[in-house]
C-alpha cells in the first residue's frame, strides 16, 4: 500500500438555515480546498462524498445530486453513509483510492443541510429505530444519548456538573474558530440551568443543527511532495461496527470505538496511544461523547476520563488537547461534514497553522473520530507530519 | 419439514404500516435566487463559462467542468429551444393512472448547452418530433411566484 | 505562506428560519407522501403474536446459548440459525433510562402545565440471557426516583385492545 497524504482543505462556515442549496455547500468547500492546495480541478482524478441521512436534507440519492457541487463531473465518484460516523469515514475510503495505487489524487467532501428538515431534524431519527419493536414507541434520538449517557455516568459515579465543562471548554476552543457557529464563553453553571431536553442532557449539552460543507484533497507520496512542503500523513485508519441491537449491548463503553482505534493504531504503529497521540478531535456531539470516547479510544484508562478534564489534560494548553477546534458543540454539527472539520483540524494543528488555535508543543501525531448509526459505529483516522 | 418452510410457518404473515413523518423546505440557493426571480419577469437566466466555452440552464455559481466561479456571469438566454427528447405519460408520479396524459419533453434551450424538463402544450402528441421548434408560455404575471411552474409549459413556435 | 491565508471563508450565507418562511429567500416546501407496510417476517411476526397473547417470547441460539429478545432468526454473535422458542417473564430491571422533556420531533412537552416527562428505558427482561434489553417507557413511578436496577413489571392493554405490537404493553411499571 502506497502512503496517502493530506495536502489541502476547506471548509464553509457553519451556519443553521443557511441561503446555499447543498450543492453549493458543497462547491464552496471544495473549491477552497483546491485553492488550498492551488491545484485545479482537472488534477483531481476521483472523488469521495460522505454524507449522512438522505432524510436531513430532504434530498433522496443526494449523493448523485451533490456530485458537481463536489467536483466529481465524469469522475469516478462514490459515496459513504455511516451515521454521525461518516465524516470519519470519508478519509479512510478516500485513502483506498490512492493507498491501493489506483489513483494519485481524491477529493474528499462532505456535506450537510439539516435545517432543511421539518418540523425538526431530529424527525428524521425516527425511521432508523427498528419500524416495529421501537418505533411506535416514538423513540427520539435525544433519548438514545441520555439514555446512554446516563449508563455512563451510572457506571462509574459521573457527575453532570463534572462533564457539563467539556461543553464550557470545546466553545471556548470554538471562539477561534472561523467558521464556527455556536462560540461562547459559558459556565458549568449555565449548562446546568440551561433548558432539560432529556435529563441528564440539557440543551447546552447538545451540539446544533447545522448547515455546511467540508473538504480534504488527499495525494499519493510522489504528487504530495510536489504539492506541498507540509503533507501531513494518513498513517492508521479504523472503523468497525456494533450489533444494530443497541439495547442488548453495555452502553457504559463503546467498543466498536476501541476495535476501530486498534486497528489504526496497529497499522501506524502506535504501542501506547495516550503517551504517542498528541492532540485528539473525538466526536463530541453530546458533551459525554467526548469522555466517553476518549475512553474507547484508550487515550486513558476507563473511568478515568472525567479526571484528565478536570485535571485540564485535555484542554488546548494541556498534554493532550481534546477538540482544539471548538468540536462539534461549538463549531457546529453538519453531521458528515463535522468529521471532516475534525480532520482539517488535525491537519492545521499538524502543520502548525492552526493560527490562534495552535496547541503548543508542535505535535507530530494527531487523531479525529466519529461516531454513528444507531450508537454502533466507530471511525478512527490517525495522521502524522 | 424444509428448513424455510418451517421459519415461515411459524406465524401467520404480518406486517407493521409506517411513514417518515418528514416534511421540507428547500432554499433555492445562489443560483436558483437569480433564476427563479428573473422566471417571475418571464425570462430564462443561464450561466456561461468563458473558459469551457458553455452556457448552463438553469443558471448555477459554479462551473461543472472546470469549477470556476459563474455569479458573474449570468445572462438571458432567450425563452425558446428545441425538444431534444419526449414521451407522453399516463402515470402520476406516485404511480396513479392519469386521466389525461400529458407530454413531458427536454428542451434544449437555444444558443446554450442547457436543458430544461417541462411539459409540452398546445400540441397533439402524434404531432411532436425531436427537434421541434418550442417557446415557454408563462402564467399571467401576477399568478408567478418563482417557481418552475411559472412557465406553464411549451409550446410550438408557429 | 501559510494555508490558512489561502483557505478564504466565502460562504454560507445565513438567513433565520422565519426568513425562509416569510419568503426573504424563494424556496420550495415539499411533504413526502411515502408510506411503508414492512413485513414482519418469522421472528418478529410470532413476537408481535405473543404480545397480543399477553406473553413475550425470546429466541435462544443453538450455539452460545443466548436467550434473545427481541426474538431474532439467527444470531449475529454465532452466524447461526436460531431454532428454539423460549417464553420470557414479563418483568425485568431498569438498566438504563431517561427523563425526557421533548417527544420524537425535539418538540416542548408542557411540564409546567404539569404534562409527565417521557421515561423511556432499556429493560432488561427477567428469564433472558443477562444484558438483554428492551426499549419501552415507565410509568406509574415518579420520574426522579427511577434508579439503575430497578425491578419492573409489564403493564398490558386489556387483552381486546391488543393488536401484536410492541404497544400491547403500555409502559412498564415498579413492581412494589
Amino acid at each position: 500500500m502506497r502512503r496517502v497524504a493530506i495536502v489541502g482543505a476547506g471548509i464553509t462556515k457553519f451556519y443553521r438555515n443557511v441561503q446555499e442549496t447543498p450543492k453549493e455547500l458543497a462547491f464552496e468547500a471544495t473549491k477552497m480546498a483546491l485553492e488550498s492546495c492551488e491545484m485545479k480541478l482537472s488534477d483531481i482524478e476521483c472523488v469521495v462524498h460522505g454524507t449522512a441521512p438522505d432524510a436531513f436534507d430532504g434530498i433522496h440519492m443526494k449523493g448523485e445530486y451533490l456530485s458537481d457541487g463536489s467536483g466529481a463531473f465524469r469522475k469516478p465518484y462514490m459515496r459513504h453513509y455511516v451515521g454521525g460516523g461518516t465524516g470519519v469515514l470519508s478519509p479512510i475510503h478516500g485513502w483506498f483510492h490512492v493507498a491501493s495505487g489506483m489513483f494519485d489524487t481524491c477529493l474528499v467532501v462532505a456535506e450537510e443541510k439539516m435545517s432543511s428538515a421539518y418540523p425538526h431534524p431530529a424527525g428524521a431519527f425516527l425511521t432508523i429505530f427498528d419500524h416495529t419493536t421501537e418505533q411506535p414507541l416514538y423513540p427520539t434520538l435525544i433519548w438514545i444519548f441520555a439514555i446512554e449517557m446516563n449508563r455512563f455516568m451510572t457506571t462509574y459515579g459521573y457527575r453532570k456538573e463534572d462533564i457539563a465543562l467539556v461543553a464550557v471548554k470545546n466553545k471556548k476552543n470554538a471562539m477561534d474558530h472561523p467558521s464556527a457557529q455556536l462560540p461562547a464563553e459559558i459556565t458549568v453553571q449555565d449548562v446546568l440551568n440551561s433548558e432539560i431536553m432529556a435529563w441528564p442532557v440539557n440543551r447546552l449539552d447538545i451540539s446544533p443543527t447545522s448547515d455546511g460543507a467540508a473538504c480534504i484533497v488527499l495525494a499519493a507520496e510522489h504528487v504530495a511532495r510536489r504539492v506541498t512542503e507540509k503533507p501531513i500523513w494518513i498513517d492508521g485508519v479504523g472503523w468497525a461496527l456494533d450489533t444494530a441491537y443497541w439495547t442488548t449491548r453495555d452502553l457504559y463503553y463503546p467498543d466498536y470505538v476501541e476495535v476501530a482505534a486498534r486497528q489504526a493504531y496497529k497499522m501506524a504503529g502506535i504501542k501506547e496511544p495516550s503517551k504517542e497521540i498528541h492532540i485528539a478531535e473525538p466526536y463530541d456531539p453530546f458533551t459525554y461523547k467526548e469522555l466517553h470516547h476518549i475512553e474507547g479510544l484508550g487515550l486513558c484508562k476507563r473511568g478515568e476520563s472525567v479526571q484528565m478534564l478536570l485535571d485540564g489534560v485535555t484542554q488546548r494548553t494541556g498534554n493532550l488537547p481534546c477538540c482544539p477546534s471548538g468540536g462539534a458543540l461549538g463549531v457546529g454539527n453538519p453531521i458528515a461534514a463535522t468529521g471532516v472539520m475534525k480532520i482539517i483540524e488535525i491537519f492545521l494543528q499538524l502543520r502548525g497553522e492552526a493560527g490562534k488555535r495552535q496547541v503548543p508543543g508542535k505535535p507530530t501525531c494527531g487523531l479525529a473520530q466519529a461516531w454513528g448509526d444507531l450508537m454502533q459505529v466507530g471511525t478512527v483516522v490517525v495522521m502524522r507530519s | 419439514m424444509a428448513l424455510i418452510e418451517r421459519f415461515q410457518k411459524t406465524t401467520d404473515i404480518g406486517f407493521w404500516e409506517g411513514q417518515i413523518p418528514m416534511s421540507y423546505i428547500y432554499t433555492v440557493g445562489r443560483a436558483g435566487e437569480k433564476f427563479f426571480r428573473e422566471l417571475m419577469n418571464g425570462k430564462i437566466i443561464g450561466a456561461k463559462c468563458d473558459v469551457c466555452n458553455i452556457i448552463y440552464v438553469p443558471a448555477k455559481i459554479f462551473c461543472e467542468r472546470c469549477f470556476a466561479r459563474l455569479e458573474d456571469k449570468y445572462l438571458e438566454v432567450g425563452t425558446t429551444g428545441t425538444v431534444h427528447t419526449f414521451t407522453q405519460c399516463y402515470e402520476t408520479y406516485d404511480g396513479m393512472r392519469k386521466e389525461t396524459p400529458s407530454i413531458v419533453a427536454v428542451i434544449h434551450i437555444d444558443g446554450t448547452q442547457g436543458f430544461l424538463v417541462h411539459w409540452l402544450g398546445e400540441v397533439e402528441f402524434e404531432k411532436v418530433y425531436i427537434g421541434m421548434p418550442v417557446e415557454a408560455v408563462f402564467k399571467p404575471k401576477k399568478d408567478r411566484e418563482g417557481s418552475i411552474l411559472d412557465i406553464k409549459y411549451f409550446k410550438p413556435v408557429k | 505562506m501559510e494555508i490558512t491565508e489561502k483557505m478564504v471563508l466565502k460562504t454560507a450565507t445565513k438567513l433565520s428560519a422565519e426568513e425562509i418562511q416569510k419568503g426573504k429567500v424563494l424556496s420550495v416546501q415539499w411533504t413526502p407522501n411515502l408510506k411503508y407496510a414492512w413485513d414482519n417476517g418469522p421472528a418478529i411476526g410470532r413476537y408481535l403474536a405473543e404480545l397480543k397473547n399477553g406473553k413475550i417470547i425470546a429466541k435462544k441460539c443453538d450455539k452460545c446459548h443466548r436467550i434473545m429478545i427481541p426474538p431474532r432468526m439467527f444470531c449475529e454473535l454465532c452466524w447461526v440459525p436460531t431454532s428454539e422458542w423460549v417464553y420470557v417473564q414479563d418483568t425485568g430491571i431498569v438498566n438504563t433510562w431517561v427523563v425526557s422533556y421533548v417527544d420524537w420531533k425535539a418538540g416542548r412537552l408542557d411540564i409546567a402545565g404539569g404534562v409527565r416527562p417521557f421515561t423511556p428505558a432499556v429493560i432488561e427482561i427477567d428469564g433472558a440471557s443477562k444484558g438483554m434489553g428492551i426499549l419501552h417507557h415507565l410509568n406509574e413511578v415518579d420520574p426522579w426516583k427511577i434508579y439503575r436496577g430497578m425491578k419492573v413489571k409489564a403493564v398490558w392493554k386489556p387483552p381486546e385492545e391488543r393488536i401484536g405490537a410492541i404497544t400491547d404493553i403500555k409502559y412498564f411499571k415498579p413492581i412494589e
